[in-house]
């Protein structure tokens, strides 16, 4: 049922050290990596179907292979940048994994460097988690003392630098090409696309850009094989994947489970709802991923199961809300997250969420009508798809679930003239007799 | 204002050969493969409207006004979301539909457009952009009529200063970002940009770094909103008011097309014209701003002379009569100084008069330091050579070496051409110069240092001239251009040296002066050695051309005096005829001012009130460019006629003045409008007999340690010339004049940066801040004509003047 | 030629920047630095944000004379300096406390108490969001998601995790720093001051890595269940991964 790979040796004693990842087995995939012809490298991590595990799902391996080789007619310098920046609200698998076992990590991304042939790999991880940093400068630090990173690499003739690098506080940024200007020290806007970061990303140079747990999947493949890999998961979906529930649940946390789980099975593991109360409903991959109910809960949880019933599998960030939470206020509050966090590059992100905001605030007050919901619809089709990058789409997403499945939440705002819901209720501490 | 340029540039250089069929709306047109969808539904006469798109800036796709609907990428399949199409690259077998065929576009549109209006505070009543606004046109032809937002706006202070000439009204700014591409892309000066995030995402500047680019009113021009303004021309006038002539700036040696708008016998604004072979639609803050020159006060209105030493008001047949007289008597005995603001056919019309009515060789146009190896030169290597080098060359040119010039300063139009060069097609710059200033900086130039009165020394042998002379030397070659200013006629042997080097280099050679009548000077024959069209004053043959023309029976044939030996000999000469010299510009004012008094008899011919005039036994007042058609000869060789902007009744320009005067002498110049003499001038024709022989002067030693210091200057694009006056906004954008030395030099005179310097000769001398730099020791630079720094007038100095210098508490 | 005079115009990071005496405590150390991150990368540029970290870490904010530094040592202009820092929510332009504490209202975090604990700190410190006590210790802020839901409602102080908070732990919490009690991370290292915290963040660490534990027990939850029921990924050994258990 679980799978734990990634996070089997997270509770060994001070996993973050070289010494004890060694003792789990660490950096042998690197010494099978140094021994393979880079284009085999790549080909194993096409050969698992891994996909990237940042929400879009795109085929690791495939990104690998769109980097042009390189010779005197490509003499530009390929980078490899991991994408630490984990910000979707509802998303928390990231942090933990660099936290417990930055090692992990690392030697994906001398792995994967050595298969792109990069010269110097990123780590662009967002500022606000300090002992993240910590971990991450320390684990680069001991891999470089023992020869993993730095000039010629276990005597491969491979040279490789390491630089962590700590965001300053923009979801943005978690766009790829955003993170590649940010990187460059500007404001973390989105780049237009062609040229695609494969052919010009940092620097202008061939890059590519990974999520963490993509990146981190890459020592197992290369130790285990692309045929162990694919025997988890399903079809189109292969390997296994942190699911992080969070919510209204017995026990949330960190579940490594096969792709395809369902979310009946997984709450079924962590306990179920919290004790009392039922599902209202959930995000399956952070609040960008339109919002299911009660009756998602057997959908497998791949790209394909959670597309099919018209959300995404994102980042796989199971939120999990009761009957006691306000559909209407958690929209509105993800809606002034999309507002904060939009960059202003374009005017549909920028200036829609402006307008969103004002709107919900004002539905949520109990001074709306259903024609408003019908202006947040048309609104939420003037953003999406017109938008520059994704965060616009994302941002109409929780709008117009919410108005699919929960219509009546909003409806009962204008009957009540305000919130009908007790936001003490939803509290976890609620129960605890704790009051505000 | 149209909201860009309407029509795909046809100065990009395209493949022919590799075009694709794209179908817009059901209309089948053939462009160039990766012609962006914009453009190729310009081509098909189909108007998207847009705001961030700009045919000269690079495609951002930010605003999304333009979204398109592509039902088929040319591979069978469609796009599933609306397209931004200023950022569409078309393939073959492309369709495109934009709002004119598909609900799904015009809808996007709508759409976009109710955003972009729920925050727009709706002021076009008060809004100097009302009337030629591409948002309040687009939301007329694109937009809903009503809104749905009830909400609160957005609302800022407004508006802010960024700079003493542009203002900022946030509130009505769309955030397409042009003004800030522009100035971070086309004039290098990123000191405005996009702050704050998301919907407070705002234009702004660092406080202590105001917008004080040269090139500040064209981001003012683009903005589609009235988002940017300028403090000369906010709140004067109303669009629908104003009429607009094509016209040419006078400001420097580029002849860049800009458009004057006028209301009621006065200019309002100035803007850019579109000329892709020139200017682009670019042109520099003095040629924008500076107009107001001409209507300060101090205009002359009616002829003037000098009788028991005072001046007095006359007529004009009196002022002619008097004034032809002298000259009669004086003929023989008679010199002509002429100035940089002169059209060429003034600039012809003194020539002619020169040596038809005084039969004199002795006309200068340089009234700047000057030499006669200079004179040389021009005549061996510009003079009647047509149009040479062009500014599309300096653009496609593998590299380019400066000498004495710097673009930025003295041809900011060429300063942009370079810039472009540089971004887009990897020219590498050089420059033969004491110090990178900010302009060569912004070129990635790299400076081969020379000391000032070396730069011939470097120049003759460039491969000796350090790494960076090395570089140069194995750069130049039939791709290459370089470029001479006319500050190295102060450096003996420097445009032999550049004249030897592009020989040797197989390299074109352009000389670009920084006024806008010099090339015109040139050709039309105001030089003492010679006549229009490069004829040789010393060359028989040309000479009887040139009578044969001018059906006069003989033509001075010896050299005349050039403007130094014009006014050393003022005493001894019976009459002066000055037209457009400002004295400050002259290498030594003082003796300059000593010379027209000691002149018998001075004939001015002039706009304003001078320090000319003041001397003046005879005064002839003319108009300004504004109110007179004419030609400028820009530095690449190329006529830039211009009409009338002003009519005023009884306009008297320099050419009709001056075929009066000569009418008045019993002579005949032959024509007395500016159309009869360019009719006269092209007939004329260029010399196409034997030229003059190129210069061979010796270099100046490549001086070593030198004791004393040297002065290394040039002019500021924005100084205190007085064609500035009238536009205090723009003058308080200038450069904040400072002295520049070296780390050793400052240590020597015990000065660290910020602190005073004094730099001194025995006619005086100037404080200013030291600014510490890169650049050879003992030498100092400062700006020739700036506030607090009047080289010419404080110092009677010139670049490579031996000078003084100590700390201000010396 | 001048001493200084570097004819090469290819390395901005060479040029000498001038920097405020007024109150400004960026010395040439902190240029020296500045200059050392920009070394670190292929393009200096990219060591801005680390600058202005760095710049938090010696100034308590972003400083004029912070932005010109970063301006003068890689060759920018003030505006596109400040583009950059007015662009990031972790830059701040208001001297910060000792303690940045940051309260995580994103929906999720709101709804399950994060509102409610927001709304006792402001009460319980007088102060408004982003403001800082009288006495300069603390700084409140409301945070979006920082990655920790499973441990909602979650704080921050510092930037290190607080896990699982109530108004009373809240409270409790800014009490103890204000007191100089010393305080843990659950799942970090003590607390150490906001522009030590920095300083680690601009890429000069601190040596704390080791604290703390691998993870809390949400981190842990489906490990334990899968070692309680001994399941394991395909052919993995479950006995392997026995031998020396955290906690």
């Amino acid at each position: 049922m679980l799978t734990p790979v990634l996070s089997d040796n997270w509770d060994q004693i001070r996993s973050w050290q070289l010494a004890s990842y060694q003792r789990s087995g660490g950096y042998e995939a690197l010494r099978t990596a140094l021994r393979m012809q880079p284009a085999d490298v790549i080909t194993a991590v096409k050969d698992s179907g891994l996909r990237g595990r940042g929400g879009a799902g795109f085929p690791t391996g495939m990104k690998w292979s769109f980097i042009p080789p390189k010779d005197a007619a490509n003499p530009k310098p390929h980078y490899l940048v991991v994408n630490a920046d984990e910000s979707e609200p509802g998303t928390c698998k990231d942090i933990p994994l660099m936290l417990a076992s930055p090692h992990t990590l690392v030697e994906g991304v001398i792995i994967s460097s050595f298969a792109i042939r990069a010269s110097v790999a990123f780590i662009y991880v967002r500022g606000e988690v300090l002992h993240v940093i910590r971990r991450l400068q320390q684990a680069v630090e001991e891999a470089k003392a023992a020869g993993f990173i730095g000039k010629n690499i276990l005597g491969t003739g491979y040279d490789l630098d390491v630089v962590v690098h700590a965001g300053a506080g923009a979801y943005i940024c978690g766009e790829e090409t955003a993170l590649l200007d940010s990187l460059e020290g500007r404001r973390g806007q989105p780049r237009l696309r062609p040229p695609f970061p494969a052919v010009a990303g940092l620097y202008g140079c061939p890059t590519v850009i990974n999520n963490v747990e993509s990146i981190a999947s890459v020592p197992a493949i290369i130790k285990n094989g692309p045929d162990w890999f694919g025997s988890m998961g399903t079809e189109k979906s292969k390997g296994m994947t942190l699911y992080s529930l969070s919510g209204h649940v017995t026990r949330p946390g960190q579940y490594e489970a096969p792709l395809g789980i369902t979310l009946r099975q997984l709450l079924d593991l962590a306990g179920g709802v919290r004790e009392g109360h039922e599902l209202k409903f959930w995000t399956p991959g952070g609040s960008s991923t339109p919002m299911l109910t009660a009756d998602h809960l057997d959908i497998p949880l791949d790209y394909e199961g959670v597309g099919s019933v018209g959300s995404m599998l994102g980042t796989k960030a199971l939120q999990i809300f009761d009957e006691t939470t306000c559909v209407v206020r958690a929209v509105l509050r993800w809606t002034e997250f999309y507002k904060h966090e939009s960059c202003g590059k374009c005017t549909p992100c920028r200036e829609g969420t402006w307008w969103l905001v004002q709107i919900l605030e004002r539905l949520e007050a109990g001074k709306g009508s259903e024609e408003d919901l019908e202006t947040l619809l048309d609104l939420s089709e003037n953003i999406m798809g017109r938008s520059f990058c994704a965060l616009g789409d994302g941002a109409t997403a929780p709008i117009t679930s919410s108005i699919q499945y929960f219509k009546d939440d909003y409806l009962a705002h204008f009957e009540n003239g305000g919130c009908p819901f007790d936001p003490m209720a939803s509290t976890v501490f609620a129960t605890a007799g704790a009051s505000a | 204002m149209t909201i860009a340029n309407n029509t795909v540039n046809p100065s990009a250089e395209v493949e022919r050969t590799d075009l694709v069929t794209v179908t817009i709306d059901d209309l089948e047109v053939k462009v160039p493969k990766n012609t962006l969808a914009i453009r190729a539904a310009e081509q098909a006469g189909i108007q998207i409207p847009r705001f961030c798109d700009h045919p000269l800036l690079e495609p951002v796709g930010a605003c999304r006004q333009c979204l398109v609907e592509v039902p088929d990428a040319g591979n069978g399949r469609g796009m599933p979301k609306p397209q931004a199409s200023c950022t569409l690259a078309v393939a073959d077998g492309m369709v495109i539909r934009t709002q004119v065929t598909s609900p799904v576009a015009d809808k996007a549109q709508h759409g976009n457009m109710e955003f972009l209006l729920i925050n727009h505070p709706l002021d076009c009543p008060v809004c100097d952009k009302g009337g030629e606004c591409p948002l309040q046109n687009q939301a007329m032809s694109n937009g809903y009529g009503e809104t749905r937002f009830h909400e609160i706006k957005r609302t800022f202070p407004k508006p802010i200063n960024i700079s003493a000439e542009v203002l900022l009204d946030r509130e009505r700014c769309v955030l397409c970002a042009r003004c800030t591409r522009f100035s971070e892309q086309i004039a290098g000066d990123p000191f405005i940009a996009l702050i704050e995030r998301g919907a407070l995402q705002q234009v702004g500047i660092y406080e202590k770094e105001p917008f004080e680019s040269y090139f500040s009113g064209n981001a003012i021009q683009i903005c589609p909103v009235g988002a940017l303004t300028s403090a000369a021309y906010r709140f004067r006038s109303r669009p629908f008011d104003l009429v607009s002539v094509p016209t040419v700036a006078e400001h420097d040696s580029s002849g860049a097309a800009i458009r004057a708008d006028y209301r009621r016998g006065k200019v309002m604004r100035r803007l850019s014209g579109d000329d892709p072979e020139v200017n682009e639609e670019w042109i520099s803050d003095r040629d924008r701003f500076a107009f107001n020159y001409a209507t300060t006060g101090d205009r002359l209105t009616h002829p003037l002379i000098r009788e028991d030493g005072e001046l007095r008001p006359a007529s004009w047949p009196e002022a002619l009569n008097f004034a032809a007289e002298k000259l009669t008597a004086a003929r023989g005995s008679a010199a002509v100084l002429t100035g940089g603001r002169l059209t060429l056919e003034d600039a012809y019309a003194y020539s002619k008069f020169a040596r038809v009515a005084l039969g004199s060789n002795d006309i200068d146009f340089r009234s700047r330091p000057h030499s006669p190896e200079e004179a040389d030169f021009l005549a061996a290597a510009v003079a009647g050579t047509g149009l040479g080098t062009t500014f599309g060359d300096l653009e496609r040119a593998g590299s380019i070496l400066l000498a004495g010039f710097e673009p930025e300063e003295e041809a900011p139009t060429v300063f942009l051409r370079l810039r472009k060069g540089v971004r887009k097609n990897g020219t590498k710059v050089f420059t033969v110069a004491s110090l990178a200033s900010r302009g060569v900086e912004k070129l990635s130039g790299v400076v081969v240092p020379a000391a000032p009165g070396t730069e011939a020394a470097v120049l003759a042998d460039l491969r000796s001239a350090g790494e960076t002379g090395a570089a140069a030397k194995e750069s130049l070659g039939a791709d290459s251009i370089i470029i001479v200013g006319e500050r190295l006629a102060s450096v003996p042997g420097a445009y032999s040296a550049a004249l030897r080097l592009a020989l040797d280099t197989g390299a074109q050679l352009a000389w670009i002066p920084r006024r806008a009548g010099d090339r015109g000077a040139l050709e039309a024959g105001c030089l003492p050695g010679l006549l229009p069209g490069g004829r040789l004053v010393t060359d028989p043959q040309a000479r009887v051309d040139l009578q044969a023309a001018w059906g006069v029976d003989s033509l001075p044939g010896t050299v005349g005096k050039d403007t130094g030996e014009i006014l050393a000999a003022a005493g001894s000469l019976q009459a002066l005829v000055v037209a457009g010299v400002e004295i400050d510009d002259l290498p030594d004012p003082a003796a300059a001012l000593a010379a027209l008094e000691a002149a018998p008899f001075v004939v001015s011919f002039e706009v304003r009130n001078s320090q000319v005039t003041e001397h003046a036994d005879v005064i002839f007042p003319v108009v300004p460019p504004a109110e007179k058609d004419g030609t400028f000869m820009n530095w690449e060789g190329r006529e830039r006629s211009f009409p009338v902007v002003l009519q005023v009744p009884a306009a008297m320009p320099d050419v009709r003045a001056l075929a009066a005067l000569t009418q008045e002498m019993g002579l005949s110049l032959g024509f007395s409008t500016a159309a009869a003499a360019k009719k006269e001038y092209d007939e004329l024709g260029r010399w196409d007999g034997d030229r003059a022989q190129e210069p061979t002067y010796q270099a100046g030693p490549a001086l070593g340690a030198f004791d004393s210091t040297r002065l290394s200057t040039w002019r500021m694009l924005i100084d205190d010339s007085r064609s500035n006056d009238g536009e205090p906004h723009l003058v308080a954008t200038a450069r904040k004049p400072v002295a520049k030395i070296s780390l050793t030099t400052s240590r020597r005179v015990g000065v660290t940066d910020g602190d005073e310097l004094v730099v001194s000769t025995d006619a005086g001398s100037i404080r200013l801040p030291v600014v510490v730099t890169a650049m050879p020791d003992n030498v100092v630079w400062l700006p020739t004509n700036s506030a607090d720094s009047h080289v010419r007038r404080s110092l009677h100095a010139d670049h490579g003047s031996i000078v003084t210098i100590a700390g201000g508490n010396a | 030629m001048a001493e200084n005079g570097s004819w090469n115009h290819t390395t901005a990071t060479d040029k000498p920047v001038p920097y405020s005496t007024g109150d400004s405590k960026i010395t040439e150390t902190t240029i020296a630095e500045m200059r050392q991150l920009a070394a670190r990368y292929p393009v200096g540029r990219s060591a801005l944000l680390p600058m202005l970290h760095l710049v938090q870490s010696v100034e308590g904010r972003v400083t004029p004379e912070g932005i010109e530094a970063c301006a003068g040592v890689l060759g920018l202009t003030g505006a596109e300096v400040s583009a950059v820092a007015t662009f990031y929510t972790m830059y701040k332009r208001r001297p910060v406390g000792d303690y940045h504490v940051g309260v995580c209202t994103n929906t999720l975090c709101a709804i399950m108490g994060g509102d409610l604990i927001f709304e006792r700190l402001k009460q319980h410190l007088d102060v408004g969001n982003d403001e800082t006590t009288e006495d300069g210790k603390i700084t409140l802020e409301h945070l979006e998601c920082n990655a920790a839901c499973d441990y909602a409602p979650v704080m921050m102080v510092n930037w290190e995790f607080f896990d699982d908070m109530t108004p009373e732990s809240a409270t409790q919490l800014v009490d103890d720093l204000r007191d100089g009690t010393e305080v843990k991370s659950p799942r970090g290292a003590t607390i150490c001051t906001w522009k030590e915290a920095e300083r680690v963040l601009a890429g000069f660490p601190d040596g704390r890595a080791d604290e703390g534990p691998t993870g809390g027990k949400a981190t842990l939850a489906g490990l334990r269940l899968a070692r309680e029921r001994n399941w394991t990924a395909p052919g993995r050994d479950s006995s392997a991964a026995d031998a020396r258990k955290e906690d």
